[in-house]
């Protein structure tokens, strides 16, 4: 019997070497059986998925940090990796958080032995800054990690991504269903390239679920889990909301650079930065837009309720969003037309085929460290113990026409301003302006900058001065000692080195 | 001045620091700091603890400093309250607590 349908092209040369067809479900059986055509990427439970995943010992899974403080996803899928016996992974989650502390164990038992990050927090830090690990973790930006993933340094062979709705086809969102956190941005860069994308869905919605964040064509499995994630952790943190004078007095200054550096004009563009100075900022721009009649054509980034107050008055047109960081941020996501969920990819990935970072004018950073060359630090506290996360921070301030970090002179008795930053994150050169509660410093690169602050009678000194204010008020701090031991190597965003993090002496 | 009875003074809100004061049976002078900013500043925090008990005259007692990074002022002026309230009808020096 001819393999062939049509058995005139049996002995056709020009389709010797072609597959003949032979039935219409040969390569998508699933389409001969009516309930599994529609089900069969549902597992029962997440054991099952993670069997169908094919994980093995040695591999690399990935994980969104889209929930933030209130992550449940990170620590229950590799509690239970670590129950099934799987060894030797690499953990490459977007970020990692103070929720993570559970991870410790994981490390020690050898289920994780190397880890990419964004940044890290709480115990989960402390321990690895004081030698948990053998290797040492490499922290990324939020643009660099989906550069090292398409140079195929970082090739992730399994993505658990938790969603609040799923549909069983893969369908995903972040607005919908009970714990929402808005934005899919980092794990959309997950569906897209991992080998295998496992979804666990806190609801499974009838198809189809619209919008797709994540669609239907990267999704291999879908579980349902009891919680991915508690939202309301999202803005605990780096995201929170500040009623602390000192932090609102250097909210309005730098708010008075964004009005005076020279960038701010009808379809201007901006970014505010975690840490609370940088998001209460955008309570003062309302009546500086209002008073100069002047509106934004798109905010970018972490996106806080502050800036979705400011798009639901008129005056930023558009949202940018790879990470809502409230409900407020969330729900405006849902409803607001002009409000759009981007990838990392898009958002700052150096290599990518456009960034909207790059159209940035202005954007407001944090810092735990600027030294006088105004490199930045985000990672290591001035103990050499990280706490902190790269984040957006030198994708941003590379794209951006003017980046502004501002942050208290002094933390407690800390100085912000330092002479070497023990860790350098961002370059300096990228940094056009600090604004601290003691004053501005403009970065000599720019000095149109400088000149436009100082005729609007900003508060304009130079880092050296803020750095012997600081000084006169703390003391000079005794210099940390390091082990050799490399724990953190800084990946810049294009993927080269800019710094290592040493193992704290104790 | 002799400390005499146990006395506290301070908070352990984030800048500020706790002193604890109470009298010593041996004799000694002991002062214990625990400080968040340890590995900066322990040196300077004990130096500034220790200037400010000579100024009010303190040769014995033990001294528990929790501190939450304050300022050298700040940590003076806990010392100084913490040893008034521990000392019997202190005759204040105005000119030694500045």
């Amino acid at each position: 019997m001819t393999p062939f349908v049509n058995p005139r092209i049996e002995h056709e040369p020009a389709i010797a070497h072609l597959e003949p067809f032979r039935e219409f479900a040969r390569h998508a059986p699933y389409l001969r059986d009516g309930a599994r055509k529609y089900s069969r990427k549902i597992c029962a439970s997440l054991e099952d998925a993670v069997r169908a995943a094919g994980v093995r010992d040695g591999m690399t899974i990935s994980f969104h940090h889209a929930f933030r403080e209130g992550d449940k996803t990170i620590n229950m899928v590799v509690d239970l990796l670590a129950r099934m016996g799987f060894r030797d992974l690499t953990l490459a989650s977007s970020s990692l958080l103070s929720c993570n502390a559970p991870l410790i164990d994981h490390i020690r038992n050898g289920v994780i032995r190397r880890i990419y990050t964004s940044g890290m927090r709480g115990k989960l830090a402390e321990a690895i800054s004081h030698g948990l690990m053998d290797q040492p973790i490499n922290i990324h930006s939020h643009g660099g990690r989906v550069r090292l993933m398409d140079s195929g340094e970082l090739a992730v062979d399994v993505a658990f991504l938790g969603v609040s709705t799923a549909d069983e086809f893969g369908n995903a969102n972040g607005i919908s269903g009970r714990s929402r956190c808005g934005s899919l941005g980092y794990a959309k860069v997950d569906a897209a390239r991992a080998r295998t994308v496992v979804l666990l869905a806190e609801e499974i919605v009838p198809f189809p679920n619209a919008p797709a964040s994540i669609a239907q064509d990267d999704v291999d499995f879908v579980v349902k889990v009891d919680q991915v994630g508690d939202p309301s952790k999202i803005s605990v943190g780096a995201a929170r909301i500040t009623s602390n004078p000192r932090e609102l007095l250097i909210a309005r200054l730098a708010a008075d650079v964004i009005e005076h550096a020279g960038y701010f004009k009808p379809g201007f563009s901006l970014q505010t930065g975690t840490g609370a100075s940088s998001t209460a900022a955008t309570r003062f721009l309302e009546h500086r837009m209002r008073a100069r009649d002047i509106t934004a054509s798109f905010a970018l980034g972490g996106i806080t309720g502050g800036i979705v107050d400011l798009h639901k008055k008129g005056l930023i047109e558009t949202l940018y969003d790879t990470q809502s960081f409230d409900a407020d941020a969330a729900e405006s996501l849902r409803t607001s037309p002009r409000h759009f969920e981007i990838s990392t990819n898009a958002y700052a990935n150096p290599t990518s085929k456009a960034v909207y970072c790059d159209r940035l004018d202005m954007v407001i950073l944090s810092a735990l460290e600027i030294d006088l060359d105004f490199n930045v630090n985000v990672i290591t506290g001035s103990d050499g113990v990280m706490r902190g996360a790269s984040g957006g921070h030198s994708d941003v301030a590379a794209g951006a026409n003017l980046s502004i970090v501002v942050g208290p002179l002094i933390r407690s008795r800390i100085p912000t301003v330092v002479e070497k930053a023990t860790t350098v994150v961002t370059p300096g050169e990228c940094v056009g302006v600090v604004v601290t509660d003691h004053g501005i410093a403009v970065n000599p690169n720019r000095p149109d900058v400088a000149e436009r602050l100082t005729a609007a009678g900003l508060p304009v000194t130079t880092l050296p001065d803020l750095y012997r204010r600081a000084i006169s008020l703390t003391g000079e701090p005794a210099p940390i000692g390091f082990l050799d031991k490399v724990v953190g190597i800084v990946r810049y965003r294009d993927g080269s080195v800019i710094d290592v993090v040493r193992q704290v002496k104790d | 001045m002799k400390i005499v009875k146990e006395a506290l003074a301070g908070t352990l809100e984030s800048s500020d620091l706790m002193v604890r004061v109470a009298p010593s049976p041996e004799g000694a002078l002991d002062v214990v700091i625990n400080s968040e900013v340890m590995r900066q500043f322990g040196a300077q925090i004990e130096k500034v603890v220790r200037e400010t008990l000579e100024r009010l005259s303190v040769t014995e007692g033990l001294i528990v400093i929790e501190d939450k990074g304050a300022l050298d002022c700040a940590i003076r002026a806990r010392v100084q309250t913490a040893i008034l309230r521990a000392v019997e009808n202190p005759v204040l020096e105005w000119s030694a607590l500045s």
